[in-house]
C-alpha cells in the first residue's frame, strides 16, 4: 500500500475555494499532488451525483468546498449544499458508500494555506483507507455516454 | 466535429520550472478532438495571443484551452482574443497550470502528469460547450429613491445632478428624516437644519426631480433596468397645486393636542398640519385618525378659513405607476421606544427620556425654543445623567450590536447641556467610548476636559423617583465596581438604532434580502457595500445598519454612482451564464414537471412560472421560466431541479459530467 497515491476530486465553487486554491499557488503553499480541481460557479450548483460519478469513474476521495456560510457569493447556495450534503451523506450511509471518503469543507479566498491544509488531510486520510476497491467491485465499468439532463 | 486547439504556456518559468510543458501539448495533441498543440513562453503576450488568433482562423478551430494561470486572471484576455479571431468567446476556457499546479507542486512526473489531467479536463469540456451570447437588455434611466432622508435626498440630488431623471418618495408629510429633527450635529456642532434645508429645497425645485410626499411603495415588478413601481399617494386631503401654504388652516384647526411626531411628543399639533416650520413641501396634511370631521363628520373649519379652496375631504389615495431602472433604499431607521426599558423607568416617568427626545429639546426650533428644560414641570435641570447603550450591546435585549452613534451624540448632548445650563453637572454612564472618525475623539475629549462632562464607566441597574429627584443607580467600573447613585433631575437614554417597522416587508416588496436585525443586507459586507443582492436595487444609509450624517452621505453618493453607471449605457450585457428551463416540441413543451422547487431555491426570485396555452388560450401546461434579467448563474435550482429541466449556461450537466469522466480517464 506504500506507493499508493489516491485519486482525488475537488468540486469547489468559483468565488471562494478555487479562488482560496489561487491564493495558494500564489502563496507558493505546496501540497500534494493527488487533487484535480473541478470549478462550479456555487456549491450550490453541484449536483451530488456527480459525486457518485466521481467514484464511478474510479476516485478514490472527494473534496466539495465553498464559502463558509453567510459568505457565499450568491447568499445562500452554500446552505443549500450543506442541507443537501446532509441528506446525500444519510443516503450513501445506507446504501453503504464509505462516507469518509468524502470531505465537506468551507475554504474562503483568503485561506490559501487551509486549501493546502484540506487537500494534504484528505489525502493522508484516503491514502490509510486504501484504494476505493469496494466502489469500483460493484460499480459498473462507467458508460461511456452523456448524462444529459 | 471538434476541432480544438489546446495553447500551453510556460509563463517565463513559472510553469515550465515544474510541469514539462512540451510533455503537456504533445500528449494533448493525442487527444480525440484536438487538431494543434502547442506550447509557448507567455500565452498571454501579444505574440502568444496572435498564435491563437491565427490558428483559430487556420485550423478552424471550434474550441480553444489556453492553459497557463488561473482563469480568474486572464480568462477575458484569452476570451476577447477568440472572439477577435470570429471564435465565439464561450468556446475558450482555461486550464490552470499555474497556481493550482506548478507553484503548490515540486518538479517531477506527477506534476507534469496533473498538468495533463487538468488539460484533458477542460478539453473534454470545451467539446461540449455551446456558443453564448451576452445578454442585453433595455434600461430605463429613471431612478426611484425611497425614503427622503439626508441618504435619500443625497442620492437624489446627485442622480438629479448626473442628468437623470429621478422620482423621490417619501412616507411622511416632509422630507429630511432624523436629521431634521437634530438640533445640532457632532464633531462641528453646526446647525442641523441650516445645513440640511438648502438641500431639502433643492430637491423640490431640481428640474429632474419628481418628489412625492405621504407616499409609499406598494408594489414593484421586473429587474434590472426594467421595474415596474406602483407608488400609493395616500391622500392629503387637499389640492396640493392650488394650497398656496399661507398656513391658516393650521391656526384655526381646533383640536390643537396631539402630541408632535416631530417633536417626539414634546409638543402638540394640530389636525391639519405641517410637521415642522421649514417643512418641504411646505403644505399641510389632514391626519384624519384625529380629525374630527372624519371622527365626527362635522367641523370642515379649515375649508372654511381656506382662502384658495384648497381642502379636499373626499381626496383618495391614489396609485402612480412608473417605469425605473434602479432603485435606491434610503428608509433609515428609528430608535427604541417605551416600555423597553423597564428597570430605567422610561415611559414611566417623564423626565426620562430619549435622546431624540434631548435634540427637540435643545433645538432652536423645539418645544422649548432650545432651552434644556424638563418635560414634567418645566424647570431646568440642574443635575443631568446620560446613558449610554440603553438596548445596545445587550443580547439580553436582542440587540448585540453597537448602534455606533450614540457615544458620539451623547457627548453632543452632554456638551450642549454644559453650554446651555451653566453651573449644571452632567454624567455620562458608559461601557466603552467609541469615536471612530475624524475628529471624533478629539470631540469627545473636549466634552470631558473643556467643558466638565462626567464619564463614569459603568453600567445603570435602575431608576427610580424619590423626593422628587430621578435616582440613578450605577457602578463605577473603574474603581472596583464602586455603586455611585447620583440624583439627577433628568435622564437622557441614548437608545439603540434599531430597523424601521415594516422595513422586512418593504424588503420582500423589493426582494431583497434583510440581516436578523431587520436592516437591508448588502451583496458583500466589503466590496458591495451599497449593492443587494437584486442587481439595479442599491442601498443608502442607515437602513444598512446605524451610521451617522458623514456615512450616510458618503454611501449615498457611493450609491448614486452605481446608479449613473447602470444608466451610462443603453442597453445592459450580462454574462450569458445563466439558467434556462428547456423548451421542446408539443405536445411536451419541456421535460420541466411544474413542481417549481428551483422557485424556492433559488435566492434571487428570478424563477417565474410560465403558462402554455392552446390555441384557444386554454392553459396546457404550467412550466418554470428563468428571467435572464434577475438570474445571477449560481445554479442552485439546477442541482435542486428532479427532472433536470433546468440546466445552467456555461456548467450544464453535459460539460459537468464530462468534466468528471475526462479527469480520471487515465489517470
Ligand atoms: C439622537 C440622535 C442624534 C444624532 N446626532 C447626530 C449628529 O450629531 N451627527 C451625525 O452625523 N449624525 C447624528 N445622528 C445620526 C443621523 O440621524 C443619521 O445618520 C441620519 O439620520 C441617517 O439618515 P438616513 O437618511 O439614512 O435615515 P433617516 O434620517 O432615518 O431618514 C429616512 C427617511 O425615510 C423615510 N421612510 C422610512 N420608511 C419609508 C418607506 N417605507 N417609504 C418611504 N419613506 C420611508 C422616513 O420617513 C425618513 O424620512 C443622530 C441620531 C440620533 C438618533
Ligand atoms: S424544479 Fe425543475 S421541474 Fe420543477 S419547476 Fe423547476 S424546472 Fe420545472
Ligand atoms: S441559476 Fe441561481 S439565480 Fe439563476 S435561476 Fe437558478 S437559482 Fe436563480
Amino acid at each position: 500500500m506504500a506507493d499508493f497515491e489516491p485519486k482525488i476530486v475537488a468540486f469547489v465553487c468559483n468565488w471562494c475555494t478555487y479562488a482560496g486554491a489561487d491564493l495558494t499557488g500564489t502563496s507558493r503553499i505546496k501540497y500534494a499532488t493527488n487533487v484535480r480541481i473541478i470549478r462550479f460557479p456555487c456549491t450550490g450548483r453541484i449536483d451530488y451525483m456527480l459525486l457518485l460519478k466521481a467514484f464511478d469513474e474510479g476516485a478514490d476521495g472527494i473534496i466539495v468546498s465553498g464559502c463558509h456560510p453567510n459568505d457565499c457569493h450568491y447568499t445562500s447556495g452554500n446552505f443549500h449544499a450543506r442541507r443537501r450534503w446532509i441528506m446525500f451523506r444519510e443516503l450513501c450511509d445506507f446504501v453503504g458508500i464509505d462516507i469518509n471518503r468524502v470531505l465537506f469543507s468551507w475554504v474562503s479566498a483568503a485561506e490559501g494555506s487551509k486549501w493546502a491544509d484540506v487537500v494534504n488531510t484528505t489525502v493522508t486520510r484516503i491514502r490509510e483507507l486504501g484504494p476505493y476497491t469496494e466502489y469500483q467491485k460493484v460499480a459498473k465499468h462507467p458508460i461511456r455516454e452523456v448524462t444529459n439532463g | 466535429m471538434s476541432k480544438i486547439g489546446v495553447f500551453v504556456c510556460h509563463c517565463g518559468e513559472n510553469i515550465s520550472a515544474t510541469v514539462d510543458c512540451a510533455k503537456v501539448a504533445e500528449t494533448a495533441a493525442g487527444y480525440d478532438g484536438v487538431v494543434y498543440s502547442i506550447d509557448y513562453k507567455y500565452m498571454c503576450s501579444d505574440p502568444g495571443q496572435s498564435l491563437i488568433k491565427s490558428a483559430i482562423i487556420e485550423k478552424g478551430l471550434t474550441g480553444v484551452v489556453v492553459a497557463s494561470c488561473s482563469p480568474r486572471m486572464h480568462e477575458p484576455t484569452f476570451r476577447k482574443a477568440c472572439a477577435e479571431a470570429g471564435l465565439n468567446p464561450y468556446m475558450c476556457e482555461m486550464a490552470n497550470l499555474r497556481e493550482h499546479c506548478s507553484w503548490v507542486h515540486e518538479k517531477g512526473d506527477a506534476t507534469t502528469e496533473k498538468a495533463i489531467d487538468l488539460v484533458r479536463i477542460l478539453v473534454e469540456k470545451v467539446k461540449k460547450n455551446h456558443s453564448l451570447n451576452a445578454i442585453k437588455v433595455p434600461v430605463t434611466k429613471t431612478a426611484l429613491v425611497i425614503g427622503g432622508g439626508i441618504a435619500g435626498i443625497q442620492a437624489s440630488l446627485d442622480i438629479a445632478n448626473s442628468g437623470h431623471k429621478v422620482i423621490l418618495i417619501e412616507r411622511d408629510p416632509s422630507i429630511g428624516g432624523h436629521m431634521s429633527q437634530l438640533s445640532e450635529t457632532f464633531p462641528t456642532l453646526d446647525c442641523s437644519q441650516c445645513i440640511l434645508t438648502p438641500r431639502m429645497v433643492e430637491v423640490a425645485q431640481h428640474e429632474n426631480i419628481t418628489l412625492y410626499t405621504y407616499a409609499e411603495l406598494e408594489s414593484l415588478e421586473g429587474f434590472v433596468g426594467n421595474f415596474k413601481a406602483k407608488i400609493r399617494r395616500k391622500s392629503k386631503s387637499l389640492d396640493e397645486k392650488i394650497c398656496t401654504g399661507c398656513g391658516q388652516c393650521t391656526t384655526k384647526c381646533p383640536v390643537k393636542k396631539i402630541p408632535s411626531e416631530f417633536n417626539e411628543g414634546l409638543g402638540k399639533r394640530t389636525a391639519i398640519y405641517v410637521p415642522f416650520p421649514q417643512a418641504v413641501p411646505n403644505k399641510p396634511v389632514i391626519d384624519r385618525v384625529n380629525c374630527t370631521y372624519y371622527i365626527k363628520g362635522k367641523c370642515k373649519v379649515c375649508e372654511i378659513v381656506c382662502p384658495t379652496k384648497a381642502i379636499r375631504f373626499d381626496q383618495e389615495d391614489t396609485i402612480v405607476e412608473a417605469e425605473v431602472g434602479a432603485i435606491v433604499v434610503a428608509t433609515g431607521f428609528t430608535v427604541k421606544q417605551p416600555d423597553f426599558f423597564p428597570e430605567y423607568g422610561f415611559g414611566k416617568y417623564p423626565d426620562v427620556i430619549t435622546g431624540l427626545q434631548f435634540e427637540r429639546l435643545a433645538s432652536a426650533s423645539g418645544p422649548t425654543l432650545g432651552e434644556i428644560r424638563r418635560p414634567s414641570d418645566g424647570k431646568v435641570p440642574e443635575k443631568i445623567v446620560f446613558i449610554a447603550c440603553a438596548g445596545s450591546r445587550d443580547p439580553a435585549k436582542g440587540i448585540p450590536y453597537c448602534s455606533k452613534i450614540c457615544c458620539m451624540y451623547i457627548a453632543k448632548h452632554a456638551m450642549l447641556y454644559q453650554h446651555k445650563v451653566h453651573g449644571g453637572k452632567s454624567y455620562v454612564f458608559y461601557m466603552d467610548i467609541r469615536a471612530g472618525g475624524k475628529m471624533y475623539e478629539e470631540f469627545v475629549r473636549r466634552a470631558i476636559e473643556d467643558d466638565g462632562v462626567n464619564y463614569i464607566r459603568g453600567r445603570v441597574s435602575r431608576i427610580y423617583e424619590k423626593n422628587g429627584k430621578l435616582i440613578v443607580k450605577g457602578a463605577d467600573t473603574l474603581l472596583g465596581a464602586m455603586p455611585v447613585d447620583i440624583d439627577a433631575d433628568m435622564v437622557v437614554l441614548a437608545t439603540a438604532g434599531i430597523a424601521n417597522e415594516g422595513s422586512e416587508e418593504l424588503a420582500q416588496k423589493l426582494h431583497t434580502s434583510y440581516d436578523s436585525y431587520h436592516f437591508f443586507s448588502e451583496a458583500h459586507p466589503k466590496l458591495k457595500p451599497v449593492e443587494t443582492n437584486t442587481a439595479g436595487i442599491f442601498l443608502a444609509g442607515a437602513c444598512q445598519s446605524p451610521k451617522d450624517i458623514p456615512e450616510s452621505v458618503a454611501m449615498a453618493s457611493g450609491a448614486a454612482v452605481k446608479v449613473a453607471c447602470l444608466f451610462s449605457q443603453d442597453e445592459l450585457t450580462r454574462e450569458p451564464l445563466i439558467a434556462v428551463v428547456n423548451r421542446q416540441a408539443a405536445p411536451v413543451f419541456s421535460s420541466c414537471v411544474g413542481c417549481f422547487l428551483c422557485v424556492s431555491a433559488c435566492p434571487y426570485q428570478a424563477i417565474e412560472k410560465e403558462e402554455i396555452k392552446n390555441r384557444t388560450g386554454e392553459v396546457i401546461k404550467t412550466i418554470a421560466k428563468v428571467n435572464p434579467g434577475l438570474c445571477q448563474g449560481c445554479g442552485t435550482c439546477v442541482a435542486f431541479c428532479r427532472t433536470k429541466s433546468i440546466d445552467i449556461q456555461g456548467y450544464t450537466h453535459e460539460e459537468m459530467y464530462s468534466e468528471v469522466m475526462a479527469l480520471l480517464n487515465e489517470y
